[in-house]
């Protein structure tokens, strides 16, 4: 059936063919905005309390009948959301290198290499990934406040490396074992450096798979609340996240309701760039990891 | 005769003849592979392993922060006093509902939203991009926007079903935590699917609707099966993952009405009560738990549990 070639068809048939065609487009155009709104709403309706006007929070309508900007002068003008936000791209940025680099240099292993206790690795890190962070929390309380860690910065970036490497591991290893490292040979055959080889052939044939774990890493660090209201006091080392709730309004009468909508805006803002320019890439690490595991 | 004969031929040339050869190479191979990552396990070990051992520690003995003076080793007292208080045991039941309800609706709707991502005919691009989007968002700015949809005072939702104020009532307020945990995590399950359903040969399916299959025979009796090891997987992550829901609460209802998790029975013991001994506690009993789960999961995984062959694939 499906071997027959268009030209034979008959006109009516191709027409049938068509509007049946037609007819499983628009029903999968049906589908696909289902699943638009569904995505969309709650980052629209926070999108909208954050240009709604102070006295227009408790309107309850989903538009803002009148659009301002005062929310984010607001919170562009407090030291609280900045120092946050500027905690929150630190940490978050440093967490997400180290991890990489020592995630990249595991994987390699694991991928390439044979040697002792590696099932033993690939097991420990697959029970961090399924570790209650909450569990760490009282040990890593105590244990930061007699360390001195407590609501600094390595006192945040230690827990989310250790959280995040068992993620770039399973992620990097998986693409790693994609890579023809035959290439490699090749190129050494050919008259290349190992330097050269590896920096004309392995790692551009790397770099996508380590950029891709990078921004998975970086999702998770950028994302965590717990820790980041556990193991912070201050305004020193509070991230964004936990910052959020203990915003209070201008003034001690009004509900923070459009700074922290603002805030959180801003803080989507990243994710969002990621997802529209990376999307291919980021489906393709969380599912490479999660089936050859 | 011709047995003992053959094995000391076929055993004997790779020890003559491999292993002095194999064993320079071997030796730097493996101490490469073991310093490349050593790294990442000291860190993962230093900052999972020694704190679990040191909180069952701190879980022995009654130590208050704000009476520091009263620490001492009090044995098994503070487990009997969480195991016998039902707060406790509420934030357990609270737990084990959100987990339950809310992977079971995770796994229908991600298996359709997996479908439409992996069949869908016109912008594919398109819903897997929007799909992303509550995967990646905080989980604290989805919280604060479903917190403010329902929240009497501000939100579009709050009118919805006529109630005065959905989130200072129990029940519409677990209703709304697991809305805001499913709607969160639907496409994180659904991307895990997703890779399954790839596995899926189209032969079969072809193959299957030649043969009359229905839709759904051709969903339950090819598709399902070859998917099995891609479900177990996303269950597992997930199931652990609602098991230590936090975000979501802390922000929606900060646990009034008895709708704390077990989460956030122990931040609140910890933070807001300054009690190591019964948040440690509390943190290994929440790690048993875990521990039991990822158990029973395992058990039911066999031979398909991850890790598996993880050196084989190469």
């Amino acid at each position: 059936m499906t071997q027959v070639t268009p030209t034979f068809i008959p006109q009516d048939a191709g027409k049938a063919k068509s509007r049946k065609e037609t007819a499983r487009k628009a029903r999968w155009t049906v589908v696909d905005v289902v699943i638009v709104a569904y995505a969309l709403i709650p980052v629209l309706w926070t999108l909208s309390l954050s240009f709604k006007t102070a006295e227009a929070q408790t309107d309850k309508s989903f538009f803002p009948s009148e659009w301002t900007f005062q929310n984010y002068k607001d919170i562009f003008t407090t030291n609280e959301f900045i120092r946050a936000l500027i905690n929150s791209i630190g940490i978050a940025i440093i967490a997400t290198v180290i991890a990489v680099v020592l995630g990249t240099m595991a994987a390699y292993a694991i991928a390439r290499l044979d040697f002792p206790g590696k099932q033993l690795l690939v097991g420990v890190s697959l029970l961090i990934a399924m570790f209650p962070q909450v569990s760490l929390v009282s040990p890593l309380f105590e244990m930061e406040r007699q360390l001195g860690l407590f609501d600094t910065w390595p006192g945040l970036i230690l827990p989310y490396i250790t959280f995040a490497l068992p993620l770039a591991i399973y992620t990097l290893s998986a693409f790693f074992r994609e890579i023809p490292w035959e290439l490699e040979k090749a190129a050494k055959m050919d008259g290349a450096t190992p330097a050269q080889a590896f920096r004309r052939v392995i790692a551009p044939l790397a770099a996508p798979g380590v950029f891709t774990t990078a921004i998975l890493v970086f999702i998770f660090c950028w994302n965590d609340f717990l820790f980041a209201i556990s193991l912070t006091s201050t305004e020193a080392s509070r991230t964004v996240p936990a910052a959020l709730s203990f915003f209070t309004g201008a003034s001690q009468f009004e509900a923070p309701t459009g700074t922290i909508s603002a805030a959180a805006v801003v803080i989507t803002i990243p994710i969002i760039i990621f997802v529209l320019f990376f999307q291919r890439r980021i489906v393709a690490g969380l599912t490479s990891g999660a089936v050859k595991g | 005769m011709s047995q003992t004969a053959e094995a000391p031929v076929t055993a004997a040339p790779p020890p003559k003849k491999g292993k002095p050869a194999l064993s320079e190479g071997k030796k730097a191979e493996r101490r490469l592979g073991l310093l490349l990552c050593a790294p990442a396990a000291v860190v993962m070990i230093a900052v999972t392993g020694w704190p679990i051992i040191y909180s069952v520690w701190l879980s022995l003995q009654r130590y208050d922060l704000r009476f520091p003076d009263q620490r001492e080793f009090v044995g098994f007292s503070n487990y009997v006093a969480v195991l016998s208080d039902g707060y406790w045991w509420t934030a357990f039941g609270v737990t084990a509902l959100i987990t339950v309800i809310s992977v079971v609706i995770e796994l229908v709707l991600g298996m359709l939203l997996a479908l439409a991502m992996h069949r869908t005919l016109v912008g594919r691009g398109l819903v897997r991009t929007v799909s992303l989007i509550p995967y990646g968002i905080v989980t604290v700015v989805a919280a604060f926007s479903w917190f403010y949809a329902w929240n009497a005072d501000t939100g579009y939702l709050a009118d919805l079903f006529g109630a005065d104020a959905p989130l200072t009532d129990r029940v519409a307020s677990l209703a709304i935590i697991i809305l805001a945990e499913v709607w969160k995590t639907t496409p994180f399950m659904a991307l895990l699917l997703m890779a399954g359903l790839a596995l899926v040969p189209d032969d079969l399916l072809k193959a299957a609707s030649m043969d009359g299959a229905t839709a759904w025979q051709r969903f339950t009796k090819v598709m399902l099966p070859v998917m099995k090891p891609a479900i177990l997987v996303a269950l597992l992550f997930r199931t652990l993952d609602a098991f230590r829901i936090f975000d979501n609460i802390f922000v929606l209802t900060k646990g009034a009405n008895d709708t704390s998790s077990v989460s956030m029975q122990t931040y609140n013991n910890l933070i807001k009560g300054l009690n190591l001994g019964i948040g440690s506690t509390m943190s290994v009993l929440i790690f048993i738990a875990v521990a039991i789960i990822a158990f029973i999961f395992v058990k039911l995984f066999g031979a398909s549990a991850p890790g598996n062959d993880p050196g084989g694939k190469r």
